[in-house]
């Protein structure tokens, strides 16, 4: 992160403007706020951003006056603001109706706040004027708001919110009337203006697309609290929650039970190096990094095929049979039950005579074990002290029946057998339709392809059901694009690519 | 907050001044004694003695005006016939007001305006005016009979004046636009696409209509028909100018009770119970007003 | 575009012809020179004469205007408070009843307002007179006042107020700068209907009405009791055309500000392409 980047949060000597202390409203039994305590600091640019009914606009109201809170306190500046009402609080507030007085002119709206305040009429003149000339309204002054377009009239209310010079301006929802076109050109506007005038804004919107364009912090609110706040590009790539995954773009979320890794990189062998250098097939999938490799895996102690790796293909089964794997035995607890030596024998010399053999298949390799791992790496060769490429350490997620577990490097401390969710943001999702050399690749169906112009999202149906979203950019012309639907493809990412959640 | 119980306190106080405790009074002299005085009654509840005085008055309180009401039918007869009276014409003036009020809805939208315009217009005109322009329609020698005589339809002047049809023909003419205006703004909200909507999934025109538009108006049928029949019930200007000797109306007995006959106590009887027929009509229409409003919102 | 159908045009020209045919009828004849009402006799305007030199239904008239310029007025301010209570005050002890008795008035007959308010009058020992029927006036209209502009008050969008306190008003400076001027047009209709219930009452006056104080209505109806009479005439077709002037005014100046409006939003769309 650059040096010079805003972000007084971080400076523990910088005094936040406000502050929110412990607190909650209640309306009658319904908890609107619940105990919430956090900071805004002066110049920042702070959205609220939550589904409608989370409480974002109770937030903001108590911040305007328009609402007390039940229990806690809000600073601004250091003082309590429960006690002064709304008309004498430095803080303004652009409603999302705009509430342009509509018997008065652009002009007089602006001027209205001003006249409250009881200043000479030519200092308020010059003060309009000033306004007028920020938002570029000087040809509209003597419209009335019913005479204006909508653009224009949310430049009005942003003027006449802003003409009092507030410490605070409260923006409800400010571009929510405007058509698309129009709300990215003014989400500019309104940040260049917040620049320019120094002002600090908290922003309350639903739309999670404008509080990542405009906010220096961004937090995010569910049902009365505070989920997580942070830098845009924080809650994006690195959101504490699936909640939060899930309602700031678009996720794929895999639920298991997380084990961990062996903390040191596996040693890389030469066929490792091979499968590396061997460029990835599809030129539209350039996430694929190829930091792990089949035959790694293979060593981590699958006594198999090397056709059938880790990743293998889980529809080619092989009857499973207890006897090839007794390195396993002692980690048989992980890999879900096993007939003992009793009922193997009861099967060999009586079931199978009179029932046919046992065909239950197992469809999944089990994942290796911490002791498998530490066993296997112990009997082969010393830890090797290179790890700068090496996948090690990080976790397994053992999601699905029949289905490979995925692997997550980077990550919190987990227990094993923790539940976890793995969220994956479709363009770190790689497709393609032969095998690729990644980490993670799984097999699926091509359903459904959503093309936004710029970019595709295909939507792969795996073998166990579950739906996956991959994204990639559109660079080459349609008709060159060779994956459709109804297509086998593997979808593959990184070790990293994914963020595991515990909450 | 004081300025806001303030604000709730004056007019409240008002109501409470000037329509409830007068009701509170009609009830008590209903309840007392006619004396030949000013003013002609004895009162049966004397307040400066205290709890005795209130004992006293429900000792002494007695029912007689409500018994003589019941002993003399002359009262029951204006009740019923009163009843009457409303529910006929309130369902005739529906008759006339819903094609009206669905004819302006579905006029073309430039012409709406006069059209209400002209429904709102007979609404600030004087009503005793309205109700006396039909007395030189509607007598022996009036316009009517003036006109059917000599397009030869009668040979004799028809007896329309002083009797009930007058009575229903003046009551639907003033209460016309109470009628008209809540249905036309019932179907004024009602989506043009709706019906094309019943008509594309199999509905004829008039299926569409019953089926649809009947429905959607409900509720502007109810506040019209309580509009109309509510203050016809104790309507006195109408049958006492157009109506003759046998039409009998509560509104129009109680007036004569009261300045002809100078029988308070009973005139508060019949106005005590006239109060309690009215009492259902006047609840059912206010839940009807407050459904409309949350339905508005 | 819709238009309109055969059976619509009929129900809409028999309807208006049973509303207006009365009315005109009464204006043609009140230019007859017979004193035999039903029969023409020429035209005619001594009827309207007779009635300016009748002292007794000038008094009545200036009675009643003064009697509704005060009723009304008074209404208004009691009927918006009661509207903005209704709409903003939220719950109150006895809120039910409150707008119990501001929808009430509204369909109750008016010979039970009347005889409840006389009984009143007397019972705290009141004169009637020009005073008693201003009360009475006062509190049916106030009703009518606070339904007209609590149907505006409902639309109305809160935020506007909330605005208001945000740029320092108080709030009363809130109302007076903000919410009055937008709901003026609601309050000026109010006052209007309150004045003409008022111009137009016989019930209620006639039970609160003192021998000292008579209204036009009154005088109207004791002297149209005994039957149709020519001077009767004369004084509805000025009474008719007082409002008749009245009405289409108001409509058309609010007709051409709605147009003038569109013209705007039209010409604002326009600039903004």
């Amino acid at each position: 992160m650059p040096e010079t980047k805003f972000a007084p949060w971080t400076d523990p000597n910088e005094k936040p403007l406000i502050q929110f202390r412990n607190v909650t409203k209640r309306f009658g039994t319904f908890t609107a706020i619940d105990d919430q305590s956090f900071d805004i600091y002066a110049k920042e640019f702070f959205a609220l951003l939550g589904p409608s009914g989370c409480g974002k606009t109770t937030m903001m109201r108590m911040l305007a006056g328009f609402e007390t809170p039940t229990e806690g306190t809000i600073l601004l500046g250091g003082r309590d603001i429960a006690p002064i009402p709304p008309n004498k609080r430095e803080v303004n507030m652009m409603f999302q109706s705009y509430a342009l007085f509509p018997h008065l002119s652009v002009r007089d709206n602006i001027a209205f706040g001003l006249k409250r305040d009881k200043l000479p009429a030519d200092r308020i003149a010059a003060r309009v004027d000033e306004m007028l000339k920020l938002t570029r309204l000087e040809k509209f002054a003597s419209r009335k708001p019913h005479q204006i377009s909508g653009g224009q009239r949310q430049r009005v209310a942003l003027a006449r919110s802003l003409a009092k010079g507030p410490k605070l301006l409260l923006l409800d929802e400010p571009l929510g009337a405007l058509d698309a076109k129009l709300r990215q050109d003014t989400q500019f506007e309104l940040m260049d203006i917040q620049e320019k005038t120094g002002t600090t804004f908290v922003i309350v919107t639903h739309d999670q697309e404008e509080a990542m364009t405009v906010a220096s912090r961004v937090a995010v609110m569910d049902d009365g609290r505070i989920v997580q706040i942070a830098t845009p590009d924080e809650i994006y790539e690195a959101p504490n929650s699936a909640y939060v995954a899930d309602f700031i773009g678009d996720v794929t979320l895999f639920s298991g039970t997380a084990m961990n890794r062996a903390p040191e990189a596996e040693p890389i062998q030469e066929t490792a190096e091979a499968g590396t250098e061997a460029a990835p097939e599809e030129a539209e999938n350039p996430e694929t990094e190829t930091v792990d490799t089949p035959k790694a895996v293979t060593d981590i102690g699958v006594p198999v095929e090397p056709e059938a790796p880790i990743s293998g293909e889980p529809d080619a089964p092989e009857p499973a049979r207890a006897e090839p794997a007794p390195a396993a035995a002692p980690a048989k607890a992980a890999r879900g039950p096993q007939p003992n030596r009793m009922g193997l024998w009861l099967h060999d010399k009586l079931w199978a005579k009179v029932f046919g053999p046992r065909t239950d298949i197992v469809r999944q390799l089990p994942p290796p074990s911490d002791a498998e791992r530490t066993l296997k790496s112990a009997e082969t060769e010393p830890v090797s002290a290179e790890t700068s490429r090496a996948p090690g350490g990080g976790i397994t997620i053992d999601w699905a029946e029949g289905q490979p577990p995925l692997i997550a490097l980077d990550g919190p401390e987990v227990k094993d057998g923790q539940q976890v969710q793995l969220a994956l943001r479709p363009e770190k999702v790689g497709i393609s339709k032969t095998k690729p050399d990644a980490v993670n690749a799984l097999k699926g169906k091509v359903i459904d392809i959503a093309y936004l112009g710029n970019l595709s999202t295909y939507h792969v149906e795996l073998e166990n059901g579950m739906m996956i979203k991959a994204q990639l950019a559109n660079t080459r012309r349609i008709s060159r694009r060779d994956i459709t639907w109804e297509d086998e493809v593997w979808v593959s990412w990184t070790g990293t690519a994914g963020v595991v959640l515990t909450s | 907050m004081m300025r806001r119980v303030v604000l709730i306190l004056v007019p409240y106080l008002w109501l409470l001044a000037l329509f409830l405790v007068p009701f509170a009074i009609v009830l008590k002299i209903s309840l007392s004694d006619i004396e030949l005085s000013i003013p002609p009654y004895t009162p049966q509840l004397d307040l400066s003695e205290g709890w005795e005085g209130i004992k006293a008055f429900f000792a002494a309180l007695d029912f007689e005006n409500f018994v003589f009401l019941t002993e003399d039918d002359l009262y029951w007869k204006a009740y019923l016939s009163s009843l009457q009276i409303a529910v006929i014409s309130t369902v005739l003036t529906l008759l006339v007001g819903y094609p009206m009020a669905y004819a302006m809805a579905r006029a073309p939208n430039h012409w709406r305006p006069t059209l209400l315009m002209l429904v709102i217009l007979p609404f600030w005109t004087s009503f005793l005016i309205r109700v006396y322009s039909w007395m030189g329609i509607l007598s022996t020698e009036g316009y009517l009979n003036q006109l059917l005589l000599s397009l030869g339809l009668i040979s004799e002047p028809l007896l329309i004046l002083n009797t009930n049809v007058a009575v229903y023909i003046g009551i639907i003419y003033t209460y016309l636009p109470f009628m008209i205006l809540p249905i036309y703004s019932a179907l004024e909200r009602m989506d043009d696409s709706l019906l094309e909507a019943a008509e594309d999934l199999g509905c004829s025109r008039l299926t569409a209509f019953w089926l649809v538009t009947l429905p959607l108006s409900k509720n502007g049928i109810i506040a019209g028909c309580f509009l109309v029949f509510i203050p016809v019930m104790g309507e006195f200007v109408i049958p006492s100018l157009l109506g003759g000797s046998q039409t009998l109306m509560i509104g129009k007995v109680l007036f004569e009770e009261f300045f002809n006959n100078l029988d308070w106590p009973v005139a508060s009887a019949v106005a005590v119970i006239l109060l309690l027929i009215l009492i259902i009509p006047i609840v059912l229409f206010q839940r009807n007003q407050q459904k409309t409003r949350e339905a508005e919102r | 575009m819709k238009r309109l159908t055969w059976f619509n045009t009929t129900s809409l020209t028999l309807g208006f012809a049973f509303l207006y045919l009365p009315m005109i009828i009464l204006v043609i004849y009140s230019f007859n020179a017979s004193q035999l009402v039903t029969v023409w006799a020429g035209f005619s305007t001594k009827w309207y004469g007779e009635l300016l030199r009748n002292e007794a239904f000038l008094d009545a008239a200036w009675v009643t205007l003064q009697v509704a310029v005060v009723s009304s007025t008074i209404a208004t301010v009691l009927g918006t408070m009661a509207a903005y209570v209704l709409v903003r005050a939220g719950r109150f002890w006895g809120r039910t009843l409150f707008s119990g008795m501001i929808y009430a008035p509204l369909v109750m007959p008016e010979v039970i307002t009347g005889l409840s308010l006389l009984l009143l009058f007397i019972g705290i020992g009141l004169d009637r007179g020009v005073l008693t029927i201003i009360l009475a006036h006062t509190t049916f209209s106030m009703c009518f006042v606070s339904v007209v502009v609590s149907s505006r008050l409902v639309s109305f969008d809160r935020s506007l107020e909330e605005a208001a306190l945000d740029l320092g008003c108080s709030p009363f400076q809130a109302f007076r700068l903000v919410t009055l001027p937008i709901i003026a047009p609601a309050v000026i209709s109010g006052w209007l209907l309150a004045f003409t219930l008022s111009l137009d009452d016989l019930v209620i006056a006639s039970f609160t009405a003192g021998p000292s104080a008579t209204t036009l209505p009154i005088k109207i109806w004791s002297s149209i009791r005994l039957g149709v009479s020519p001077e009767i005439n004369a004084l509805s077709t000025i009474l008719i055309g007082i409002v008749a002037v009245g009405v289409v005014t108001a409509s058309l100046v609010s007709k051409r500000q709605l147009m003038r409006q569109d013209a705007d939003e039209k010409a604002a769309v326009r600039a903004e392409a």
